[in-house]
């Protein structure tokens, strides 16, 4: 299978205010999110990046989407480097968190055509791909509009719709269903089946166990900013089922224990 | 390339021009409230300093002397009536109470243009006094006081006149229409430009870096091909169009009621500008408004939200109105075009050196080119910022 997405011994460090020290109780001031991370995503599968809440999943996606620069290694995608080509990576891919927001006074409609236009995207076939996702999501209704005006469902849709505009091989997702009511994050989570069987390449980031049991081939599971463990799904459960696995490696690798 | 700037500045447009609330507070309000404001100042004012055309002053006058009556019909149309006796006290009550028809009390002695013949200023006696009563909160009453007051000086001047200073109708002030004009204008022209310029700045630029950053959607934007200094550039452009027009509001609202302002006054007209001093000032106008977005952009970048980069911007919006003020102090007027370099200060002497139809060419073109310069050096830092994620994305 040919290598789409390449992150080699990634490390990303934050420095410490004395607040954050005082909240986190530490005198250290630095702060190492990602630590020489590195794995490879191939074309047409979907990777999933596990892990607890600030184990530096987020970081990692921003460094792999060129929006934060990494301290060291380098991301590749489809061989553009984010160190050295980063407008280049952005182009490629599409990239969705709930840091990223629209702006509430326009209209899906205009928001569609505006980042169509940013991303070089020509008038026709976008036209034609807004259609066809409005459809898919039930935004048609809603594309005249504001998104202020609009529910958080259907936020996140006109977001998930905007993110891959350009229709990107690589789609990165950071807890694409987080926030969602169940209705809405079925909506999603059967897009990215979709989004698979198109052959797209997706790299999803998420602490919902049943998330990547139903869409995943492969899973890495990062531990303070360290990957962990990083294989396919059906090793990762020959034994036992991905949650009690993951308590497990957690267990072993930040010398924690859990009750179930 | 151009095609993602475009973009950027279309978007930013749409973004303003389609807020009505925007638009009427930003581009409507400003020029219209700057007209009521002067106008109802200068009427305000008038009315304080002046009676009113229409109005003939009432004077109630005891002994009222021909020589005073005589000379009162060649001013402002004057009405006399005889007091006697116990009227006095009946009109002074009127004059309290500010009856309509009441203006002033004159009492004057009995048989004054006599005894002001006879009196002998060497004889150490006391004068013949004339008392005026008026009432200082009615304008019309104060009027006829200063009127009263102008007359009897101008009686007591003429018993001993010896000679005349400018005497008859010829003009003797050798200022023309434009120099008057030009003293008024270049006064205040250049300081209320620029509060209005950096008032129209701050009323866009903080809301689109700062805002974008407080509310995320920099972030959506960060995340696309687009080139950070076409982002730049794309919002720099468009702000600067917006605070223009901004600007633009203001300024017509500030000539068009200057005159009023001004008392009226025939000689305050902002037509006596040509063309080409407006062309001037336009040039001028534009390259200031650029560093001023520039400037503000960068400390909206630097800012979390947009109440901080609102508190950020004040103090350099206080030293742009101080650097206003130079236009109105001619030693700090410096001529020599290294002086040009120096971004604001040039913008306000280049306005004034145009409103004093003194306009210096030289000058002009290095306060353009320096604030384009200017401006070119903040969409690089601006961009630079924008791909720095401490910046950008600090909390």
């Amino acid at each position: 299978m040919r290598e789409l997405l390449k992150v080699q011994n990634l490390r990303k460090s934050f420095k410490i205010s004395a607040k954050q020290q005082k909240i986190q109780n530490t005198k250290e001031r630095i702060k190492v999110a990602v630590d020489n991370l590195s794995f490879t995503a191939y074309e047409g599968e979907v990777f999933g990046l596990l892990g607890p809440n600030g184990a530096g999943k987020t970081t990692t996606l921003r460094m792999m989407s060129a929006l934060v620069k990494p301290d060291q290694g380098d991301v590749l995608v489809e061989g553009s480097s984010v160190v050295k080509n980063p407008a280049e990576v952005r182009s490629k891919i599409g990239f969705l968190t709930s840091e990223l927001k629209l702006e509430e006074f326009f209209t899906p409609n205009y928001l569609f055509s505006f980042f169509a236009e940013l991303h070089g995207v020509e008038k026709a076939e976008a036209m034609e791909r807004k259609q066809k996702l409005f459809e898919r999501f039930g935004i048609t209704e809603f594309a005249e509009v504001k998104v202020g005006n609009l529910s958080t469902g259907m936020k996140q849709k006109v977001s998930l719709v905007i993110s891959i505009v350009h229709n990107p091989d690589i789609i990165i997702f950071d807890e694409p269903t987080n926030g969602l009511d169940v209705l809405t994050a079925k909506v999603v989570t059967d897009f990215l089946l979709e989004l698979k069987e198109q052959g797209k390449t997706i790299i999803v980031s998420t602490h919902i166990f049943s998330l990547i049991e139903k869409i995943c081939d492969r899973v890495g599971v990062i531990i303070d900013g360290k990957m962990a463990v990083c294989d396919t799904l059906d090793n990762l459960t020959i034994e036992k089922s991905l949650e009690d696995k993951f308590f497990d490696i957690y267990a072993e690798r930040a010398g924690e224990t859990y009750e179930k | 390339m151009k095609n993602s700037i475009m973009t950027v500045m279309k978007k930013e447009l749409t973004r303003f021009f389609t807020d009505r609330r925007m638009v009427l507070t930003t581009l409507l309000m400003p020029g219209l409230m700057i007209y009521l404001l002067y106008s109802f100042m200068g009427t305000g004012l008038s009315s304080q300093f002046g009676s009113s055309d229409e109005h003939v002053t009432s004077i109630y006058a005891e002994h009222l002397p021909d020589s005073i009556k005589t000379m009162s019909e060649s001013g402002v149309p004057m009405e006399f009536h005889d007091l006697s006796g116990d009227k006095i006290e009946e009109a002074l009550d009127a004059l309290q109470n500010t009856e309509e028809g009441y203006d002033i009390v004159a009492v004057f002695p009995e048989d004054f243009d006599t005894q002001v013949a006879a009196y002998d200023v060497a004889s150490g006696t006391k004068a013949p006094a004339v008392k005026l009563y008026y009432n200082s909160t009615d304008n019309d009453s104060q009027s006829a006081y200063n009127m009263m007051r102008d007359l009897l000086d101008t009686y007591e001047s003429a018993l001993a006149n010896k000679f005349d200073v400018n005497p008859g109708e010829e003009v003797y002030d050798m200022a023309t229409e434009e120099d008057l004009s030009a003293q008024v204008f270049s006064m205040m022209v250049p300081m209320l430009l620029m509060i209005f310029l950096f008032t129209g700045c701050m009323a866009v630029a903080p809301e689109s870096i700062a805002g974008e950053k407080e509310r995320g959607t920099i972030a959506t934007l960060l995340v696309t091909p687009v080139k950070r200094s076409h982002l730049a550039i794309g919002k720099i452009i468009s702000l600067s169009v917006i605070a223009i027009l901004s600007a633009l509001s203001s300024f017509l609202g500030t000539m068009l009621s200057l005159p009023k302002l001004m008392g009226e006054q025939e000689n305050v007209n902002a037509s006596v500008y040509g063309i080409d001093d407006y062309a001037l000032t336009l040039l001028v106008i534009l390259s200031t408004v650029l560093v001023i977005i520039t400037i503000v952009s960068i400390i909206s970048a630097f800012a979390k939200n947009v109440k901080e980069a609102t508190g950020w911007v004040t103090p350099v919006m206080i030293i742009s109105m101080l650097l206003g003020v130079t236009s109105m102090v001619e030693s700090l007027c410096m001529t020599e075009p290294v002086w040009y370099l120096i971004p604001l200060y040039n913008s306000v002497q280049s306005m004034n050196g145009i409103f004093s139809m003194e306009p210096n060419l030289v000058n002009i073109i290095v306060t353009v080119v320096a604030n384009i310069c200017y401006a070119g050096i903040g969409v690089f830092v601006l961009a630079k910022m924008f791909d720095n994620e401490k910046v950008m994305f600090s909390k």
